[in-house]
């Protein structure tokens, strides 16, 4: 107990501080996960909406295998993205293996089928309700996918962070991709799992409370968000 | 709702409104690509393939930035046992490669992979165990009476069982003690599959025994109630070697910058520099390139 007790303490001091090395991985951290999350949500968003809005053959299956990559394991994307970007591979010429880029790759293979799947739920439900209007107004399918899209844009905003939460927390697939570089591809949870690796306790529950108070942070921004959207919304109406 | 929707209709049937929501989220797009190339350190980088040892013992975070400052790219360490040092380097991803198991390293020179192997430096391993000895292996003649000892007393101890120098370095030791303590893996001996300080964390908190090389034994932060316990035989000799990857197996392999590095490090400055290194006030590593 005295041991956490200490171990908390200097964490706390080197968050107080603001501890160099601390900055600097925390930012990459949030570079690395906000860029897969813009990458992931470019596709993510047109793709479920595409799926539940149109029909088409395959459909079914290719809701299935969405649904099942939503649960890919961080280090099975890691593997996955190493062998391609290795040299020995068939996109080895880029030489992105041990690069943020490869980071970023990988979290955005991660994330984009949650952003996809959960897509598909929310636009699934607002184009029953939406269905004869947007007949009526004879939308083509572009126009009526970009109109679901903004009307749900407070319900997708949950689904890119289910996924921003999702990419900031996982370690296996940085860790292999990434390379665990100091100053150059360290980020929170690779640090995380060196730190405690060296038995250096402290600097691994600063980055730890961090994280966490990251957490936090996007889950709060997010229930004021609903709720202004809410109070928003009944007073258009 | 109904309103929204109409005055999205609106944007999208007038081309110049769409335009301008098509070029918001294109420069997102480009923005998103751009953060891909990541920050491009003015003159590039190398990357060295390296054992978990010299990372975790600190080594690295103290003679990098010496070397850094006389060149204009910087250098990527790669953390990994030495088994998937050599594996990454024989596919071309690594330019330098700094492992510790002879046999290995000078077979993937005789492959082709490697130009040529250079002795770098050398500490040497010990077994680490609990402080009261519960296995007595403190009192052992030789190592491998030591290693009987462990087996006879099924005292836990942790293998890294992940190829890396260490882990080759554990399994000779048993077979000249005449031992394999693989069937019995998962009752007292206990594989890991993990780096030298996780696996020194593991057979911490299980009482355990294990084989560490010295500097990651002394640079590690919470040892609680154990210590060396075992040391000072030749058979734990622990030599670093240094092989730079070989352009006519990998003709991309940044030949120029692992020479600069290579010749720092077996030259006067290097070599002093590595015998400089102090965790908790004792040296870690002992220069011993042969030049």
């Amino acid at each position: 107990m005295n041991e956490i007790g200490q171990a908390l303490s200097i964490a706390i001091d080197l968050i107080r501080k603001g501890d160099p090395d601390l900055l600097e991985i925390v930012g990459l951290s949030l570079r690395v996960s906000l860029s897969a999350l813009v990458l992931a949500c470019l596709i993510g968003y047109p793709v479920g909406a595409m799926l539940a809005t149109l029909r088409f053959p395959g459909r079914g299956l290719l809701l299935i295998f969405m649904n099942t990559l939503m649960g890919l394991p961080p280090v099975v994307a890691g593997l996955l993205v190493y062998l391609v970007l290795s040299r020995a591979g068939p996109l080895g010429v880029l030489e992105l293996l041990y690069t943020p880029g490869a980071m970023i790759i990988a979290q955005t293979l991660l994330i984009t089928p949650i952003v996809a799947a959960l897509t598909h739920q929310v636009i699934e439900d607002l184009y029953h309700e939406y269905r004869d209007l947007l007949k009526s107004m004879r939308a083509n399918p572009w126009q009526r996918l970009v109109t679901l899209l903004w009307d749900a844009r407070f319900s997708l905003l949950t689904a890119a962070l289910a996924g921003f939460g999702r990419a900031l927390a996982e370690v296996g697939a940085v860790m292999i991709v990434g390379g665990n570089i100091n100053h150059y591809t360290r980020v929170m949870t690779s640090a995380i799992t060196l730190s405690t690796a060296k038995g250096e306790f402290e600097f691994a529950l600063a980055l730890g409370i961090i994280l966490f108070a990251l957490a936090l942070l996007v889950n709060a921004a997010l229930l004021s968000l609903r709720a202004q959207f809410t109070r928003w919304s009944h007073h258009h109406a | 709702m109904d309103l929204i929707a109409t005055w999205l209709l609106h944007t999208l049937r007038h081309p110049s409104l769409t335009a301008g929501l098509l070029a918001r989220l294109g420069s997102l797009a480009c923005l998103a690509l751009l953060s891909l190339s990541g920050p491009a350190s003015a003159g590039g980088f190398l990357i060295v393939q390296s054992t978990t040892s010299t990372q975790n013992s600190g080594l690295y975070d103290y003679l990098l930035p010496i070397f850094e400052q006389s060149v204009d790219f910087r250098v990527h360490v790669v953390a990994v046992g030495t088994g998937q040092a050599l594996r990454n380097a024989a596919n071309c991803d690594g330019d330098l490669l700094i492992v510790h198991a002879k046999a290995a390293e000078l077979e993937f020179v005789a492959k082709g992979y490697g130009s040529q192997r250079f002795d770098l430096m050398y500490n040497d391993f010990v077994l680490v165990g609990p402080q009261d000895d519960p296995a007595q292996v403190g009192t052992a003649e030789t190592i491998a009476e030591a290693l009987h000892r462990l087996a006879d007393t099924k005292a836990p101890f942790i293998s890294r069982a992940d190829d890396s120098g260490t882990h080759q370095k554990e399994m000779a030791l048993w077979q000249a003690a005449g031992l394999d303590p693989r069937p019995a893996s998962g009752t007292w001996y206990l594989e890991t599959g993990a780096g030298m300080g996780a696996s020194l964390g593991t057979a911490i908190e299980v009482r355990g025994y294990t084989l560490s090389d010295r500097a990651t034994w002394i640079a590690f932060a919470k040892k609680r109630d154990h210590a060396i316990l075992f040391e000072g035989s030749p058979e734990l000799f622990n030599q670093y070697g240094i092989i730079p990857v070989s352009p006519q197996h990998c003709p991309k392999v940044k030949s120029a910058r692992a020479q600069a590095l290579l010749e720092w490090l077996l030259g006067a400055s290097g070599q002093e520099a590595i015998a400089a290194y102090r965790r908790f006030g004792q040296q870690l590593f002992f220069p011993n390139a042969q030049r």
